[in-house]
C-alpha cells in the first residue's frame, strides 16, 4: 500500500511539474510581471480579450474561372484559324452563374473530328458536347473547375497573408473558413480600426503592361466609331482617367484602344517601392525580375515609338511613348497620394489577387471593451471557485480539502494543456474555466456521496472508499462523455469565442477525469494509511 | 453536513404535476415563439450592423436616433446597453441596410452621423487609432527629437491609447487628461490637431446576410447533431429507452431555454446557443446518475415493480443530484453577477438551463422509463431487459429471456 502510495505521489508530482512547466515555461525573469508576461507568451487572449478585427471574406471564385474560359476562347480561336475551321461566333452565354460554359455557333458537319480533336488536344479540362444546329457547348469537367477554384482560395490566401504580414500586424490568422464555401477567415490581433487593412486586403493588384493601340477617345462610341464600329479582334477597349485630371476631378474618363496580350504582369515583378516621377508627384517605381526584364526588353525594342499602357485591374493608369528599348525598370504614375503610392507598391510586390474578394463578416473589439471583459470574467472567475472551494470545505470537512486539492490541480492541468497547445482564451473559455471548476466538482460530490452511503451502510472506512471509488467511476466516465461530446461539436461548428469556450471546458473535463479520481483517490489512500483501524474518516 | 438524508418522496406519483408545470412552460414558449416575440434571433443570425457607443456623459437614445434619423438612417434603433452606469448605447441597424457589396457602410454613416460636432480640420482623439496618433506626432514633432523619433512617438501615441482604453474606459473628457501619461509639449500639440468628442466607439459587429444563413444552419446542425450523439452513446451504454429518455429530456430541456428567451424577448447570439449544446450534455449529468442507480437497483431488487425502484433510487441520489447542479449553478449565477454585459446571454441561458435541466432529470427523464414499461406490460409483453453491472464494473447485457 505505502509503496504504491510513493508511486501514485510521483506520478502526481510529475504531472504538477509538466503543466506548470506548460502554463509559465521558463520565465526570463521571476517576478510577477515577469511571470505574467511569460504566461502570455504561452496562453495567447483571444480577440474579444485583446482587442482586435475579425473578417470573414469570400474569394469570388467565379472570376478565376471567368479568366480562364476567357483564355480557353482566345487559345481556341488562334487553333481554328490555324486548322482553318469556320465557326459564325463563340460566346459565354451566363458568365455570371456559368461562368466556365462556353457556346460555339456554326461548326461545319465535316469538321467535326477534326474540331473536337482540338478540344481534347488543346483544352484537356474542358468536355465539347454537341447541341442543335451545329453549335457546340464546351463546359469544363467538374474536377478541373473544382481544383481550379480551390487554388484560386489558396492562392488568395497566400496573397493576403503577405499583404498583412508587410503591414505588421502581429500573430494575426489568415485560413480558409471551412464552414462556408470559399472562404477566408482573418483575425487581425490590435487593429481596431480595419478600414486601410481592409482595402489592402481587397486590392486585386493586377497589373499589366500592354500596347496601346490608340487613344484617348472622350467616350467608348467615340473609340467604336474610329475603328469602324468593328474593333480588331486582338484588341479591347479600357477606361482610365485623362491626362491632366486630377484625382479630385470625377468623370475625366477616357477610352483607350489597348492590345489583349501582355508584354509583362505583376509576375513579372521583383520589387515596387513607393517614389516620385519626373514632376515630384508621388509614383511608384517598379523593378522586373530577370525573365520579365529579358521580355520587357525584347518587347519594348520591337516597339520603339509605338505606346506602352500601363494597366492596373483593368483601369489604364499610364499611357507613354516608348522612347526607347527598357530592360527592367519602370514608373507608375497615376495622381496618388503619398500612403496610396505606398500600399499599391506593397500590392504589387505581394502579387495579385486571382479573384476579387467581398466582405461577408466583420466584427471588431475595441481595447477598451477587451480591458473589461478580463477584468468582468476574471471577477467572474474568482468569485465562482471560492464558493465552490469553501462550499466542500464546510460540507465535506476534510474530504473537502481533498477535492480543493484535486479542483486546483484541475485548474493547473487546464491551463498547463493550454500553454503546450498554444490554445487561444476567450471570453467564453475563462466561462469555460468557471463551468470546468463546477462541473470538475460534481465527480467529487457522487464519489464523496457514495462513500457516505457505504459508510452508512456499514463498511469500513477503506472500503467504503474502495467501494465509492469504483462505483462512482463509471457514473463519471458517462457523464464526462457526454459533455466532452456537446463541447466537440462546439469546437468543430464554432469559430473565435465560442471555439475557446469549447477548448477549456474539452481540456478541463478531461483533465478532472484524473484529478477527481487518481488524485483524490490517492489523498484518501494517504489518510486512511494514517489513521488507526476502525477510526472514522471525515467526509 | 448533509442534506436530504433519507429522503423518502413520491416521485413517480407526482408525474401529472411534473407533466403540467412542464408542458405550461413548453407551451407558453412554443406560443411565444409563434405568436409573439418569436425566437429573438441575435445579429449573428440575423445579420445586419451594431455599433456600441460609450459616451462620456449619460447618454440620451432619443437625441441620438434624432441625430441618426437626420443622417437618414431612419430605421436605426438605439438603446442604452448594460447598467446605466455605464453611459453605454447600442445602434442596430437592421439587413435591409447591411449589404456584402459594401459591409461596413452602416457603420460609416452612424459613426459620422454621431461625431457631427467635429471641429473643421480636427481629428476625434476618442476614435483615432493609435497609428493615426502616432503619424500626427510624427509629423508635428512636438519633442524636436532628432533620433529615433518614430519608436518614441510611437510609444506615446500607444501609451495614449492605453491611457483612453484602459484606465478611461475608452472616452476622454478632455485632452488635458493626457498630461498624466505624456509630455505636456506633446499635449499641447494635440490639442492643435485633435479634439476629444464625447463618444468612443467600443465595438462593431456587422454580419451579412450570407454568414446569418450559414450561422442559422450551422447552430441548428450542431444542436442536431449533439442529440444525436447523446442518443447513440446512450444506448450504447444503457438499453436504448434511456437513451431516448434522456435525449427526449434534453430536448425538453432546450425547448424550455429557447422559450424562456422568446418570452423575455432576448435574443439568441452565438454563445447562447454555445450555451445550451453544453446544457445538452450537461442535462444529461443527473439523468446519468438517476439512470445508473436505476440499473443498479433493479439487479439488486428483481421482484419490486419498475415504478418502486425508480423512486427509490431518485431518492437515492437525490442528495448528489441537487448538489452537483447547485455547485454548477453556484459557479453560472458568479458569471451571470460579475461576467459584463458580454456574457450576458451566455449565462442568463446557462442559469436556466442548469434549474430546468435539474428538475427535468427527476421530472422527465425517470418517468418516461416507466411510462414505456407501463405501455409495454399494458400490451401483454415481457419487461425491457436492462443490462447489468457485474461486480467488476463491466456491463453485461443481460439474455431477454431470463428478464
Amino acid at each position: 500500500m505505502t509503496k504504491s502510495l510513493g508511486w501514485k505521489l510521483a506520478i502526481i508530482v510529475g504531472i504538477l511539474v509538466l503543466f506548470v512547466f506548460g502554463i509559465f515555461g521558463i520565465p526570463k525573469d521571476w517576478s510577477g510581471p515577469g511571470l505574467l508576461a511569460s504566461v502570455g507568451d504561452r496562453i495567447h487572449l483571444g480577440l474579444d480579450l485583446k482587442g482586435g478585427t475579425h473578417l470573414i471574406l469570400q474569394v469570388q471564385v467565379n472570376d478565376a474561372v471567368n479568366v480562364d474560359s476567357d483564355n480557353a476562347i482566345a487559345r481556341l480561336k488562334e487553333d481554328l484559324r490555324a486548322k482553318k475551321i469556320n465557326y459564325a461566333e463563340i460566346t459565354k452565354p451566363d458568365p455570371v452563374n456559368h461562368p466556365d460554359l462556353i457556346v460555339i455557333k456554326g461548326v461545319p458537319p465535316e469538321q467535326t473530328s477534326d474540331f473536337k480533336s482540338i478540344i481534347s488536344d488543346r483544352l484537356p479540362e474542358y468536355n465539347p458536347s454537341s447541341g442543335a444546329e451545329n453549335s457546340w457547348t464546351i463546359s469544363m469537367k467538374p474536377q478541373s473547375l473544382a481544383d481550379l477554384k480551390n487554388r484560386a482560395v489558396a492562392q488568395a490566401i497566400e496573397t493576403i497573408r503577405n499583404r498583412i504580414d508587410q503591414l505588421g500586424v502581429s500573430e494575426p490568422v489568415i485560413q480558409e473558413h471551412g464552414l462556408g464555401e470559399y472562404q477566408i477567415l482573418v483575425q487581425l490581433p490590435g487593429v481596431d480600426d480595419p478600414g486601410r487593412v481592409k482595402e489592402i486586403m481587397q486590392s486585386t493588384a493586377m497589373l499589366e503592361i500592354k500596347q496601346s493601340l490608340g487613344g484617348p477617345y472622350p467616350s467608348e462610341q467615340a473609340a467604336l466609331q474610329e475603328h469602324g464600329g468593328v474593333l480588331p479582334p486582338d484588341a479591347v477597349l479600357m477606361s482610365g482617367k485623362s491626362v491632366g485630371s486630377t484625382r479630385d476631378t470625377e468623370g475625366g474618363q477616357s477610352w483607350y484602344l489597348i492590345s489583349r496580350a501582355s508584354a509583362v504582369t505583376g509576375r513579372d515583378l521583383r520589387t515596387a517601392e513607393p517614389s516620385r516621377d519626373e514632376n515630384g508627384q508621388p509614383a511608384v517605381r517598379f523593378t522586373l525580375s530577370g525573365e520579365g526584364g529579358r521580355k520587357f526588353y525584347s518587347f519594348t525594342s520591337a516597339h520603339v515609338g509605338d505606346n506602352l499602357a500601363v494597366v492596373l485591374d483593368n483601369k489604364v493608369r499610364e499611357v507613354a511613348v516608348i522612347k526607347e528599348a527598357i530592360r527592367d525598370t519602370g514608373v507608375i504614375n497615376g495622381r496618388f497620394t503619398a500612403q496610396e503610392t505606398q500600399d499599391l507598391s506593397m500590392t504589387l510586390r505581394s502579387g495579385a489577387l486571382p479573384a476579387s474578394i467581398k466582405y461577408l463578416e466583420e466584427r471588431t473589439v475595441g481595447p477598451s471593451l477587451g480591458a473589461d471583459s478580463i477584468r468582468s470574467g476574471v471577477k467572474a472567475a474568482i468569485y465562482g471557485m471560492l464558493a465552490v472551494l469553501i462550499f466542500m470545505l464546510v460540507y465535506y470537512r476534510w474530504a473537502g480539502v481533498n477535492a480543493d486539492l484535486a479542483l486546483i490541480l484541475n485548474l493547473i492541468i487546464l491551463l498547463g494543456f493550454m500553454g503546450y497547445f498554444g490554445a487561444v482564451l476567450t471570453l467564453p473559455g475563462i466561462a469555460g474555466v468557471i463551468l470546468t471548476v463546477g462541473m470538475g466538482v460534481d465527480s467529487n460530490v457522487l464519489i464523496f456521496e457514495r462513500i457516505r452511503e457505504e459508510l452508512r451502510n456499514g463498511k469500513t472506512p477503506p472500503s467504503a472508499v474502495e467501494q465509492g471509488f469504483s462505483h462512482a467511476w463509471i457514473t463519471i466516465v458517462d457523464t464526462h462523455v457526454t459533455t466532452i461530446v456537446s463541447a466537440a461539436i462546439l469546437f468543430i461548428f464554432g469559430t473565435g469565442p465560442v471555439r475557446g469556450f469549447a477548448t477549456t471546458l474539452v481540456f478541463g473535463l478531461a483533465a478532472n477525469l484524473f484529478t477527481a479520481v487518481f488524485v483524490s483517490r490517492a489523498i484518501f489512500d494517504w489518510v486512511l494509511s494514517r489513521k488507526q483501524r476502525g477510526e472514522a474518516l471525515s467526509i | 453536513m448533509e442534506f436530504f438524508r433519507d429522503a423518502n418522496i413520491d416521485f413517480l406519483g407526482k408525474k401529472w404535476y411534473f407533466l403540467a408545470f412542464s408542458l405550461i412552460f413548453s407551451v407558453a414558449g412554443i406560443l411565444s415563439m409563434a405568436f409573439w416575440h418569436g425566437i429573438p434571433l441575435g445579429v449573428d443570425f440575423r445579420g445586419g450592423t451594431l455599433v456600441y457607443v460609450k459616451y462620456a456623459h449619460t447618454p440620451d437614445p432619443g437625441a441620438i436616433h434624432g441625430e441618426l434619423e437626420r443622417a437618414g438612417l431612419k430605421n436605426a434603433r438605439v438603446q442604452r446597453y448594460g447598467p446605466t452606469t455605464n453611459n453605454e448605447v447600442l445602434v442596430a441597424l437592421d439587413i435591409q441596410e447591411t449589404s456584402e457589396q459594401a459591409l461596413d457602410r452602416g457603420k460609416t454613416q452612424i459613426i459620422q452621423a454621431l461625431a457631427k460636432d467635429t471641429p473643421a480640420g480636427k481629428q476625434d482623439l476618442n476614435n483615432s487609432s493609435s497609428l493615426a496618433i502616432a503619424n500626427y506626432l510624427l509629423e508635428k514633432d512636438p519633442l524636436r527629437v532628432a533620433a529615433d523619433a518614430n519608436p518614441r512617438y510611437t510609444a506615446m501615441a500607444q501609451a495614449i491609447v492605453d491611457y483612453r482604453d484602459k484606465q478611461k474606459g475608452g472616452v476622454l473628457n478632455s485632452i488635458d487628461e493626457l498630461k498624466a501619461v505624456a509630455d505636456p509639449a506633446a499635449v499641447a500639440a494635440l490639442q492643435d490637431g485633435f479634439f476629444a468628442s464625447d463618444f468612443g466607439v467600443r465595438s462593431v459587429e456587422i454580419v451579412g446576410p450570407q454568414v446569418g444563413k450559414q450561422l442559422r444552419n450551422q447552430a441548428l446542425l450542431a444542436t442536431v447533431y449533439s442529440l444525436g450523439g447523446m442518443l447513440i452513446y446512450l444506448a450504447l451504454r444503457f438499453e436504448w429507452i434511456y437513451g431516448v429518455a434522456a435525449v427526449l429530456t434534453a430536448f425538453h430541456d432546450t425547448l424550455i431555454t429557447v422559450g424562456a428567451f422568446s418570452l423575455m424577448n432576448k435574443e439568441i447570439s452565438l454563445t447562447v446557443i454555445a450555451a445550451i449544446l453544453t446544457l445538452v450534455g450537461y442535462s444529461n449529468n443527473d439523468t446519468i446518475v438517476v439512470f445508473d442507480r436505476i440499473r443498479e437497483n433493479i439487479k439488486l431488487l428483481r421482484r419490486e415493480r419498475l415504478a418502486d425502484i425508480v423512486n427509490r433510487s431518485i431518492n437515492q441520489t437525490l442528495s448528489r443530484t441537487i448538489l452537483t447542479a447547485g455547485l454548477t449553478f453556484l459557479t453560472v449565477l458568479a458569471l451571470f453577477l460579475f461576467g459584463g454585459e458580454v456574457l450576458h446571454g451566455f449565462s442568463l441561458a446557462l442559469v436556466i438551463g442548469i434549474l430546468i435541466g435539474t428538475y427535468s432529470s427527476i421530472a422527465i427523464a425517470a418517468p418516461i422509463l416507466v411510462a414505456y414499461q407501463d405501455w409495454r406490460s399494458e400490451r401483454g409483453k415481457r419487461p425491457i431487459a436492462m443490462p447489468v453491472r457485474t461486480g467488476n464494473g463491466q456491463d453485461r447485457p443481460k439474455a431477454k429471456a431470463k428478464a
